[in-house]
């Protein structure tokens, strides 16, 4: 009581409700609470207010500050706000470097009422940096998100491992990592790296489903720059090295960048509702105000009459989706392939495309990697997948062969055979050769596989086909006309039925609606293994 | 019959209609680039004369010729532009024996001369603009001439082009001035003594007369078109009648119309233009020997179908009417909606895939003469015309009040247009007021067009509607199927930020109703809240409004057309615009030291190459599209870095084209 006079302002608001007679067991109970309220307030403002504000001078938000913003109003139920660091070392014992709840903040919460599980790295704690407690906290959310069956979102934002604890840290990787790896395709995992994220650390985010970052404040690297000038005396900065704008087009890590923390949070939102919670979840449904019979009149114009002649894949996809609303997954990287997600009719679906305006469409190294994790990914979690072909075939050359083109392009064929979730396939225009049987093929289980009237299903194009089959014969113009007339139309697919039908493009959205109707009750089980091998 | 129909999309789709109406089977000509386009679906038979660039295609003469002869046309309907005007196109036709749906060669080429065709509208009684061309001696003698004409009057030396070194003079003192001034000028500057002193025409307007005559020597005026809104000599709004005209001068102008006609014994409808002066006093400026883009505005008053008008008449039938059945019905206006881009320069062209189109064609008493539909693409190779969109009322406040909802109600995706430049002037007071004239864009929007201007009211209004918006979407993202649907907060506080303005609101929600409190106001919002439509039907303050969503992102930016003008507005939660003044700034590129394509088109010629050193001002190189040349000019004083075009490129809108340093 004594204490308490000294210092009312510390008096919790339910004292003055205390019965009388209960004072004797109040005064250990205030002291209790006091503590509690100490640290409570000691963990919402992290590692301090000047901290905060060099936080904020960086143009960067607080762990907290983000994780309000990400989830619904009043919905974050935290968890481990009173724990703290157990290192004994270099003085980190002392009180002043203790900070309640360490470095990260974690719990639970709702997005647009749904349940997600969320870390944020606070780096305004020891620079975010990796404590065993840090990593326990992580570990029993995403225990947690296991068990219910909700996804888990990591806002990254952290210097590394704390030096200070050696190989506890360390460990403490190890236990995430791990954790990321049996959560894969059992819920959604999300990165988005929100500051520095370096060294071993960069792996968790790699191990997720998909990576964020933000722009200009975010970034990805195995060693920074300095590292990286004392081994190959390269001059890089952090920014070429391992920001935004490297991992969304270069490497091919990220898979979107956003301008900066609120515009990054706001279209996470955005982003989570595609998703199922967990892989026992159907693919979502929201309510749709696009009718599912609406006819897409522009779409029959759309593939030009020369078939050298490229368009746009996005005009057909934003054509024929729920509003227009596509959001695209890698979409400065590997170009030529367009993946993301959209709604028909409300469900989520997962599309691929090739993009005739680059490259052709063709597949290569990089777009059949990008593809295939992305087809991976949807069948994971029960996700139909609508793929939309143009393609005129492999790229071919010395450095897509040296860079493992088989290899790689096996990625995407095994991606797509292996997927047992509903698979649509329209044929825009071309589809040449094995590429043909890689982009979800009839015989790849495809369940409904429509043509378009300027649909080419042959094993390649007119020209180079001529000059096999006609070998040295004089008019090959004339054969190559024969052969347009005969390969370069829907009909030989059609006939033997390796597209259902050839449909007006405008009805094409009606289609895949209905489709995805009936289709919605599909079971289909690969069988029996540990796990599948595909060719990594 | 077979007819072979000519020219613009629109156009060819116009005279189409008319044809199955009148039982003629038609055969539309088309470039490859426009092989899909409507007019080549709509007609019966369709000929590819060509590919895009028009001097290949549709102004290929053989190839149109080829086309006849294959389909075995019998006649030929030229449009507008293009052919139309082109006397030996006319001739080719006529040698073969195939019939041209406009007049007679002859009238074509005496109309078709600028100079020749005054000289014989002059013979024929028609007003045209007196003026004096030669050496004047004195000042004495300028006042003479400038007495006998007539003041004001417009002093120049004959050499300078344009309007440079114009001076105007309203008395005699006013004339000396002026020549003294522009005789030392014509000496100096151009070595030439000749002066030009001309009738000064104030608050000129265009005002033009439609008439038809027949094989048979009768010619009727059906009547004056108002075209005084223009930009760069386009006409943009068009209305009949005129506001402008009493019944007397509209007969004078007429039957000088028909005289002319007479004169040169036209056959088929066409057009006489006129300036006219504030005092009612009218000059001829010339004829157009070929249906015009306006004529539907005629069409509305009068209840003619023009083009089964003329092609009655180059089938050799008279005319079926008589002048005094010519009636004015009502009020027609017609906006000339274009792909372009109308905060530059009032219109610069502007290209795309129309990605979503809708015509206001639910609304009665509302036509949309248009050769596109969804899915079409605006080239840079063709006029940026979309559509003319033409509104009829019993009176001319009802023909306008049409065309503010048909504005709003029409829904263009894709590509810039100019509805938001054709809102305002059709509710711009002295518009409505009917006082106009040929400078009324200059005049009325001196810096340019800066799109609609909002008031409190109308701010608050846009300000309510897309923070309602915002949260109709926010809550249909909870609403998933087989889900319970989280517990609804009482209120939502939000920032919307409008500019640079931030403005707090609060709305409350009660079924499709949202209560708005914003910048001490409030606003009642209800609609039907369909986030899929373009439209955006909405009830502001009991007020039926139109708005259009034209995008509506993640991070809550929301663009909405309201009252003509796409806005954008930012819609965030309290919180989120509280932590929004700790993001980071992105620092804008410098623009001074690099040149950018301001609209998609062709490099005509660049004028630098890296290295060399431009002055401020000083032409860098030259973009032309839809037949308009663009000259760009380098920003600053600075050595070029580098160039990043050639001639004979195309450039999209954006493009960088050159580096300086």
């Amino acid at each position: 009581n004594h204490e308490l006079q000294k210092n009312p302002d510390c008096c919790p608001s339910s004292a003055p409700l205390l019965p009388l007679d209960c004072r004797w067991y109040s005064v250990s109970h205030l002291s209790v609470q006091e503590r509690i309220d100490k640290k409570r307030k000691a963990a919402l403002v992290g590692g301090g207010q000047k901290r905060i504000d060099a936080q904020h001078k960086r143009g960067k938000l607080t762990a907290r500050e983000r994780v309000e913003l990400l989830l619904d109003p009043n919905s974050f139920v935290e968890y481990d706000m009173f724990v703290e660091h157990r290192c004994s070392d270099f003085g980190m014992e002392q009180d002043r470097n203790k900070f309640p709840g360490d470095s990260v903040v974690t719990g639970q919460g709702r997005i647009n009422g749904r349940l997600v599980y969320v870390f944020s790295q606070d780096f305004t704690v020891f620079g975010g940096s990796l404590s065993g407690a840090h990593a326990q906290k992580i570990c029993k959310i995403m225990d947690q998100a296991v068990m219910v069956g909700a996804p888990v979102i990591g806002l990254n934002d952290s210097g590394g491992a704390r030096i200070q604890e050696g190989v506890e840290s360390l460990a403490g990787y190890a236990d995430i990592f791990l954790r990321n790896v049996t959560a894969s395709g059992v819920v959604p995992q999300i990165s988005l790296i929100m500051g520095p994220c370096a060294g071993g650390a960069v792996y968790s985010p790699a191990l997720t489903d998909f990576t964020f970052m933000v722009k200009d404040t975010s970034y990805l690297f195995i060693t920074g720059p300095d590292v990286v000038k004392s081994v190959t005396n390269e001059d890089v900065t952090q920014e070429e090295l391992g920001g935004a704008k490297t991992h969304t087009a270069v490497s091919g890590v990220a898979h979107r960048a956003f301008e900066n923390d609120i515009d990054a949070l706001l279209n996470l939102r955005d982003f989570f509702n595609f998703l199922p919670l967990s892989n026992k979840d159907a693919s979502p449904v929201i309510e749709c105000h696009d009718p599912s019979d609406r006819l897409v009149p522009g779409l029959d114009t759309i593939v030009p009459m020369e078939s050298t002649k490229a368009y746009d894949m996005l005009d057909i996809i934003h054509g024929i989706v729920d509003e227009r609303d596509f959001f695209e997954i890698m979409p400065n990287y590997a170009k030529n392939i367009v993946v993301g997600f959209a709604r028909m009719n409300g469900r989520t679906v997962g599309i691929v495309g090739n993009q005739p305006k680059v490259a052709s469409g063709c597949l290569d190294i990089n777009s059949s990697v990008k593809g295939a994790r992305f087809v991976r990914f949807c069948d994971a979690f029960n996700i139909p997948i609508i793929t939309f072909v143009d393609v005129p075939g492999f790229l071919p050359g010395t450095a897509q062969e040296y860079g493992g083109i088989i290899r790689h392009g096996a990625k995407l064929l095994f991606a797509f055979a292996e997927a047992t979730v509903p698979k649509i396939t329209i044929i825009t225009r071309k589809a040449y050769g094995g590429a043909y049987d890689v982009m979800s093929s009839k015989h790849l289980r495809g369940d409904m596989n429509y043509a378009w009237p300027t649909a080419e299903v042959a094993v390649m194009g007119a020209k180079g086909a001529v000059q096999i089959i006609f070998r040295g014969k004089e008019n090959q113009a004339e054969a190559e006309a024969e052969y347009v007339e005969k390969f370069a139309n829907p009909f030989p697919a059609a006939v033997r039925g390796f597209v259902d039908d050839i449909i007006e493009p405008s009805t094409t959205r009606k289609r895949i609606c209905r489709d995805l109707e009936v289709l919605a009750s599909k079971k289909q089980v690969n069988p029996w293994k540990k796990h599948a091998n595909i060719p990594l | 019959d077979f007819l072979d129909c000519q020219l613009t999309r629109t156009y060819q789709c116009r005279v189409i209609k008319t044809c199955r109406k009148m039982g003629i089977q038609t055969v539309a000509v088309h470039s490859d680039v426009d092989s899909s386009a409507v007019h080549v679906k709509m007609a019966d038979e369709a000929v590819c004369v060509g590919p895009a660039p028009t001097g290949k295609s549709y102004l290929n003469m053989d190839a149109i010729m080829d086309a006849i002869r294959s389909t075995g046309a019998q006649a030929v309907h030229p449009g507008y532009g293009f052919l139309s005007e082109n006397k030996e196109f006319a001739q080719r036709l006529a040698a073969e024996g195939v019939m041209f749906v406009g007049p007679d060669t002859h009238a074509i080429q005496a109309m078709g001369d600028k100079i020749q065709s005054k000289l014989i509208a002059k013979a024929a009684g028609v007003n045209t603009i007196p003026g004096f061309d030669g050496v004047v001696k004195t000042a004495e003698e300028a006042v003479k001439i400038a007495q006998d004409i007539g003041y004001p009057v417009m002093i120049k030396a004959s050499a300078g082009g344009g309007g440079k070194g114009m001076r105007i003079a309203w008395n005699d003192e006013e004339t000396r001035e002026g020549f003294r001034f522009s005789s030392q000028e014509a000496a100096s500057s151009f070595g030439d003594d000749r002066l030009l002193i001309e009738k000064f025409i104030d608050n000129p307007r265009h005002i033009e007369i439609q008439v038809l005559a027949d094989k048979h020597g009768s010619a009727l005026w059906l009547n004056e078109r108002e075209c005084s809104i223009q930009r760069r000599n386009q006409k943009v709004v068009e209305e009949a009648p005129s506001t402008f005209l009493d019944p007397a001068t509209r007969r004078a102008m007429g039957e000088q119309a028909v005289q002319l006609a007479k004169a040169v014994q036209y056959s088929s409808a066409g057009t006489v233009e006129f300036l006219v002066d504030s005092q009612k006093n009218f000059y001829f400026l010339e004829m157009n020997t070929r249906l015009q883009v306006e004529h539907p505005i005629t069409e509305c008053i009068t209840g003619l179908d023009l083009v089964q008008q003329m092609i009655r008449i180059a089938k050799g039938y008279p005319l079926q009417h008589k002048q005094e059945d010519i009636p004015i019905n009502g009020w027609a206006i017609e906006s000339r909606v274009y792909a372009e881009d109308p905060y530059k320069s009032f219109g610069l062209p502007s290209i795309g895939r129309l990605s979503q189109y809708q015509e206001p064609l639910n609304l009665s008493n509302v036509r949309v003469d248009s050769g596109i539909q969804e899915g079409s693409d605006i080239s840079i190779y063709y006029d940026p015309m979309i559509s003319k969109l033409v509104t009829y009322g019993a009176t001319r406040a009802e023909a306008l009040a049409k065309m503010e909802d048909a504005l709003d109600n029409y829904v263009i995706r894709g590509v810039t247009h100019n509805i938001p430049l054709l809102r305002e002037i059709i509710t711009h007071p002295r518009f409505i007021s009917g006082d106009i004239t040929t400078n009324f864009l200059p005049e009325v929007y001196p810096s340019g067009f800066h799109g609609h201007q909002l008031a409190t009211d109308s701010r608050r209004e846009l300000l309510a509607s897309a923070a309602a918006l915002y949260i109709a979407a926010q809550l249909r993202s909870q609403r998933f199927l087989l889900s319970t649907i989280p517990q609804e907060r009482g209120k939502w506080e939000l920032c919307v930020e409008l500019g640079k303005d931030r403005h707090n609101v609060e709305v409350t929600r009660s079924g499709n109703t949202y209560t708005v409190e914003v910048d001490a106001g409030r606003v009642e919002v209800s609609g039907e809240w369909n986030l899929a439509s373009p439209l955006l039907p909405l009830t502001i303050n009991g007020t039926h409004r139109m708005l259009q969503c034209l995008s509506r992102e993640a991070s809550g930016e929301i663009t909405v057309q309201y009252l003509g003008t796409s806005f954008k507005v930012r819609v965030l939660s309290k919180l989120a615009a509280e932590l929004d003044s700790y993001m980071p700034e992105k620092i804008p590129e410098d623009t001074s030291s690099i040149l950018r394509s301001p609209m998609p088109g062709t490099v005509v010629a660049v004028a630098v190459k890296a290295g060399d050193t431009v002055a401020e001002g000083q032409e860098i190189c030259v973009i032309e599209a839809m037949k308009m040349q663009n000259s760009m000019t380098a920003a600053k004083t600075a050595k070029v870095k580098s160039v990043h075009c050639k001639p004979g490129e195309t450039v999209g809108e954006g493009d960088l084209l050159v580096e300086l340093e």
